[in-house]
């Protein structure tokens, strides 16, 4: 019988196939912490009374979700940080650097068939290099920092095969929100959700991340993609083990399969307040809008900060507009390639890489009662710091065009 | 910790993380005394105010969704919940939930016969729920997972033991 993906990377960690439901340990590869766990894992692995970090080249720090910090909390937490990544000599990226998802990548921490953990629900989008990478809590990570093993169930796996073209106001954004309002918010829960098909086949890197980073917003435990010509360009350079491609077998047995005929999909939004909450932007067309955000470890990659670009470009936005480059990099391409320059002469408050308003605690909170089209992964009610602000999650596309006229706006389809 | 006895607060499906601590509050400090009086303010402000010792949270489906925070098991225990049983829950908040030390059921078919105030019985071993006079069954937690949790959480776990039960019986 064939393997899964998600069954592939596990058995060539354990020297033999292993069975959905099986508890597996497993050697990490990757271990990350960011500002919003790594503080209470810094916290267990002292109580635990753990004496040295199992493998310094292997364990990473990133200040991005508070990042520069807003307070003073905040400032003693990342001086925690730093202090402890000193006396460990692990590699912390401070602030400016960008977002944890999108750092482990361009540093050369992920490559295929690698196994990464991060303290962060969307640890799952490294699973687009073929991958397995999940999320998990802090004192999880500290038993990580001190053993470099973990335990996990092997998950069974659904597919998510998505076939035929996209039109051309539709992004990898709407396949996810749609796929995520088919399956629901717990409906692929413990299981490992592979993303196949010829539209993944013909996706950028950008565009795959995006559909791997929303995996957990289906309860998936990783979302991830084979690995190809597309994944050892991105990767060309940055990692020092030989590249693999690694697909999930014809034969492999999937839980369940979700269908998306890409051809049909209109723009789709997470409306309020559950990113589950699905509907097409067509049905809120001229609805006003108070803030946009175009960022996140979803969507602030340079393909997305481009298109923003190209609506803005040489106009001004209606509504408030926040854009944020996922990393150091994506901004530096931005600024060569002129995108930066467009989106501030177009209104945009353009801001440091880093987590940005998504995560509610600096950097564009909003106020009650306002409306919030956003690139980002969640909805919840309070996410972005205001219980009664509605968010609604988008397509870089639909962002860029509710931005330039103020309201809820389809893309034109040219 | 293996029998335990409390009063119900009833809460409904997709209880997120952002709901349980909302994250505004988690950056700034890791003092947990000053992060319970924010648990579950976002699904039930009279909660940390209101919840007393022992009391037991019963819940729907994808308890816990959301982010990886810890805080979110951290704050609900440090209130004084001695235990939430749910329909389902997301996977973090569960794993996360061992290694702090609080226990989680996931018992769908008790979850529509109780009511708030309503006094429960969870059996952790048998794997039971006593409710009323019905009494409700669950497939009992995993040995390993019902180790950290007698040793009062994984840090606990790891300093009585000096290492983790995984590596040597992953059963």
């Amino acid at each position: 019988m064939g393997m899964t993906l998600a069954e592939k990377i596990i058995s060539r960690k354990i020297g033999r196939e292993p069975s959905p439901g099986e508890i597996v340990v497993l050697p990490i590869d990757a271990a990350m912490a960011h500002d919003g766990t790594a503080p209470l894992m810094i916290k267990s692995f002292e109580e635990m009374g753990a004496k040295k970090v199992w493998d310094r080249k292997r364990a990473i720090f990133v200040l991005d979700h508070i990042s520069p910090s807003s307070n003073e909390g905040t400032s003693a937490l990342h001086k925690m940080m730093r202090d402890f990544a000193k006396k460990h000599g692990i590699t912390l990226y401070d602030v400016g650097e960008g977002i944890c998802h999108q750092i482990l990548p361009e540093k050369g921490y992920v490559f295929p068939g690698g196994v990464v953990v991060g303290a962060d629900s969307h640890t799952c989008t490294h699973g687009a290099f073929a991958a397995f990478s999940t999320g998990i809590g802090s004192t999880d990570m500290s038993a990580v920092f001190a053993s470099g093993k973990l335990w996990f169930k092997v998950p069974e796996s659904l597919k998510v095969n998505v076939t035929g073209r996209f039109k051309k106001n539709v992004m990898s954004k709407d396949a996810i929100i749609y796929a995520i309002g088919e399956v629901g918010a717990d409906g692929a829960t413990y299981k490992a959700v592979e993303f196949t098909g010829g539209t993944v086949k013909d996706m950028t890197m950008d565009s795959r991340m995006t559909m791997t980073n929303m995996a957990i917003e289906m309860g998936g435990k990783t979302g991830l993609v084979a690995s190809d010509s597309t994944t050892k360009e991105f990767l060309k350079g940055r990692i020092h083990v030989p590249f693999i491609e690694l697909s999930g077998d014809k034969e492999a047995r999937y839980s369940d399969v979700l269908e998306v005929d890409a051809a049909e999909l209109e723009p789709q939004l997470s409306c309020p307040h559950q990113v589950d909450n699905v509907k097409p932007v067509s049905e809120f067309e001229g609805k006003p809008v108070d803030q946009v955000f175009i960022g996140s470890c979803t969507n602030g990659r340079l393909e997305d900060l481009k298109i923003a670009a190209r609506v803005l470009k040489g106009k001004q936005v209606k509504a408030r507009t926040i854009a944020m480059p996922a990393s150091r990099e994506v901004m530096l391409d931005a600024i060569r390639e002129g995108i930066i320059e467009e989106l501030v002469k177009a209104g945009c408050a353009v801001g440091v890489p880093g987590c940005g308003p998504c995560v509610g605690g600096h950097h564009g909170v909003p106020s009650p009662g306002e409306v919030v089209v956003s690139t980002t992964n969640r909805n919840f009610k309070g996410r972005m710091g205001c219980a009664d602000a509605d968010i609604y999650l988008a397509s870089p596309l639909t962002a860029a065009y509710s931005a330039l006229n103020g309201k809820f706006t389809v893309p034109p389809e040219v | 910790m293996e029998m335990l006895k409390g009063k119900v607060w009833k809460l409904g499906d997709d209880i997120s993380t952002d709901l349980i601590i909302p994250g505004k509050y988690k950056f700034k400090t890791i003092d947990f005394n000053e992060l319970a009086k924010h648990a579950m303010e976002g699904a039930d402000p009279t909660f940390s105010s209101k919840v007393s010792k022992g009391d037991i949270i019963v819940a729907g489906k994808n308890f816990g969704c959301g982010s990886s925070r810890e805080q979110a098991p951290v704050v609900i225990k440090h209130a004084g919940v001695s235990a939430v049983v749910a329909k389902s829950f997301a996977r973090i908040f569960y794993r996360n939930s061992f290694n702090v030390g609080l226990p989680v059921v996931e018992c769908p078919e008790v979850v529509d016969r109780v009511k708030a105030g309503d006094i429960v019985e969870v059996s952790l071993r048998e794997g039971r729920i006593k409710a009323g006079d019905k009494m409700y069954s669950f497939k009992p937690v995993p040995a390993f997972l019902m180790t950290i949790l007698q040793d009062g959480g994984l840090v606990d776990h790891y300093k009585k033991r000096g290492g983790f039960v995984w590596e040597k019986e992953p059963k």
